[in-house]
């Protein structure tokens, strides 16, 4: 296990130079930092000068990432180009979002894998037509609409919460766009939740744990669903990583400064080095995520070993 | 024709027990009947099966796949699969009450405890994400109430009784990490653990290899003796029953077509399709020639055919097969024969059993 772990640690090392150093690529290379940063005026020569040279920008592509990322060892991140470090915009935004991933997360395990066991034990019912045509909707529905529908319904029309959250979003403010951010992997997650449950009602297994007498909650959650889970724990973590940056529509219709919101505003403004340092966070996110749920698939699982 | 002529005949000659039919029977099975409800059609799986044991008693019920041995079985034990799977008619009296008019609670405080089941395929039906002590120990805790450390004693306990070595240290493993034979002894250790008054066996040993079969039986056997549990064992391993079973049940096509002793069916069988079966046994002594087989395959249970349900396969088949439901004739005291043609049937061992 250990070793295990030790392997896949060293293996993200190579996927985090490559990923970072294409974002790096493509922020860097696509447009120039330093006239955005005057916007329509053309920038005294200069001054452009300066700024390049305090910035860094007046050295090759390759060296200008080592440079990044010899900073970011030490912590620095740079400076984004209002003047706060990237770091402290980090500081702000990732608890928000991370508040708003755990709501999200929370409603895509108790709904969606609520719906999936009672779609799943009731195949062809009306209920499981009902839910699965209810998926399909969400599933093709793009979330700036729910998004704003919801926000409309709940926010002002029925005014149950506030339809734009406030700068230091607390996780009552954040149950609506969580939910909204959830609705479509909630989706995923019935389906995927059904289908895994349907099949294994008849399995073995279960017709043995019916055998010995158990009570059929006891046959349901500890045979049947504990089974049953192993596919959507792994959706599940995999998601972490895409809620946290994929907040971007979400934290838009509900005016949340987080990740997305951070990131949408960098990428507006040719902003290179809060894109970076965020996306830099993010791929770490993502494949921590991903090792963790390599990790719980080996407990839930305990076929699975890692030497 | 319908089964109903049939199912009347059956009910009268059930075959006592031998040693005197005093004694009530642990588990008495009534003219059952379990059907399929499918999209192709109502598949007739069981048509009135009659059977009965009594403590300490083995009964084996022999047949192909498809003969409704496991169903009837499944009924019995309230696992049915429902739907497709209905019981239309019958009873099933245990310790002389009908389970079937029972209520799902109470039933499932039978399920286990004093009826417990042991599966074919041990890999498939322990639960391969619980360890085998939680599995064992679950027993105890859900009917018993006992806690996790004390089920987890009791798991020890029954993992010793039924001979796996260094349970102790085995109890905290899952059931992938046990060989073939040792999961076939976590299965009967689980039937056993709250000493149920009745076992059924669906095919115990057919997933094993033969050395390891000896050996669970053997174990199988002896733990019935200990404990004088009633045992239905089914199988259609006709080796397997000679060594263990007290009385046969031959079941096709949903029904009964012979019950007897064990050891008048091996001398002279009262009913063709017994008589295949036996002859389909691989002969030491006739090595070389080509092993008999009964002809065609089993009817297909959405079309069973008219008369007797053997008829198509049948080497002595008359008319009157064709037509008439033969009822279960009483061959003596303790036997009984679904076939129109059981006497001679019978009288043909005489002579060298040669129709291959």
């Amino acid at each position: 296990m250990g070793r295990y772990v030790i392997r896949r640690l060293l293996q993200m090392i190579p996927v985090f130079i490559g990923s970072t150093f294409l974002i790096f690529f493509m922020v860097y290379a696509l447009g120039d930092p330093v006239a955005a940063l005057f916007g329509d005026r053309a920038p005294d020569p200069a001054t452009a000068q300066q700024i390049r040279h305090d910035l860094y920008l007046d050295h090759s592509l390759g060296a200008q990432y080592l440079h990044y990322m010899k900073n970011i060892f030490i912590g620095d991140f740079g400076t984004a180009f209002n003047g706060e470090s990237v770091t402290s915009l980090m500081g702000s935004a990732f608890p928000v979002t991370i508040r708003l991933t755990i709501v999200a997360i929370i409603f895509e395990i108790i709904i969606g894998i609520a719906l999936g066991v009672v779609t799943g034990m009731r195949r062809g019912k009306p209920v499981d037509t009902g839910v699965l045509l209810l998926t399909l909707v969400v599933i093709s529905v793009p979330t700036f609409v729910t998004g704003y529908v919801l926000q409309y319904v709940f926010g002002v029309r029925l005014k149950w919460t506030a339809p734009s959250v406030s700068p230091s979003a607390p996780f009552n403010e954040l149950i609506l766009p969580g939910l909204v951010l959830a609705l479509v992997s909630l989706a995923y997650v019935t389906r995927l939740t059904r289908t895994s449950i349907a099949e294994n009602t008849r399995a073995d297994y279960v017709r043995t744990a019916v055998a010995k007498g158990l009570p059929r909650h006891r046959v349901i959650i500890r045979h049947l669903l504990r089974n049953s889970l192993i596919p959507v724990v792994t959706f599940i973590g995999t998601d972490i990583g895409a809620l946290m940056g994929g907040a971007i529509v979400t934290e838009r219709i509900f005016n949340i400064h987080g990740v997305g919101f951070q990131l949408y505003q960098g990428i507006l403004r040719n902003n290179a080095p809060t894109v970076v340092g965020f996306v830099t966070v993010l791929v770490l996110v993502f494949l921590l995520a991903n090792l963790l749920v390599d990790l719980l698939y080996a407990v839930l699982d305990p076929r699975i070993r890692y030497a | 024709m319908s089964t109903s002529g049939a199912t009347d005949a059956v009910m009268a000659p059930e075959p006592e027990p031998p040693g005197g039919g005093e004694e009530r029977p642990l588990l008495d099975v009534r003219n059952l009947h379990v059907e399929f409800r499918t999209r192709e059609g109502i598949a007739k799986a069981v048509n009135g099966v009659n059977y009965s044991v009594h403590a300490g008693e083995t009964l084996a019920v022999l047949g192909e796949s498809g003969s409704g041995k496991s169903v009837t079985a499944q009924a019995v034990m309230g696992i049915l699969d429902s739907p497709p799977g209905f019981i239309t008619q019958g009873e099933v009296v245990f310790q002389g009450r009908d389970l079937l008019r029972m209520g799902g609670e109470e039933r499932r405080k039978i399920r286990g405890a004093r009826m417990a089941m042991i599966f074919q395929d041990a890999l498939s039906s322990l639960n391969p994400v619980l360890s085998v002590g939680e599995q064992l120990g679950e027993m105890f805790r859900v009917h018993q109430g006992l806690s996790r450390k004390e089920a987890r004693a009791k798991a020890i306990e029954l993992m010793e009784r039924v001979r796996i070595p260094a349970a102790r240290e085995r109890v905290k493993q899952y059931p992938h990490q046990f060989s073939g034979g040792m999961r076939q002894r976590v299965m009967i250790a689980m039937a056993m653990a709250l000493e149920p008054e009745l076992i059924i066996a669906d095919e115990p040993t057919t997933a094993l290899d033969v050395t390891v079969q000896a050996q669970v039986m053997d174990l199988l056997a002896e733990l019935q003796r200990e404990y004088n549990m009633g045992l239905i064992l089914i199988t259609h391993d006709l080796g397997v029953v000679a060594d263990v079973a007290d009385k046969i049940a031959v079941m096709y096509a949903g029904r009964i077509v012979e019950s007897s002793p064990v050891h008048d069916i091996y001398r002279a069988p009262a009913h063709p399709y017994t008589r295949g079966l036996l002859d389909s046994i691989p002969r030491v002594d006739l090595k070389g020639q080509e092993l008999y087989a009964i002809k065609g395959l089993p009817p297909n249970l959405l079309h069973i055919p008219p008369g007797c349900a053997f008829n198509p396969r049948c080497p002595r088949a008359q008319e009157v097969c064709r037509t008439d439901v033969p009822p279960l004739y009483r061959v003596n005291q303790e036997r009984a024969s679904a076939c129109h043609f059981w006497k001679e049937t019978l009288d043909d061992d005489s002579a060298p059993s040669g129709d291959a």
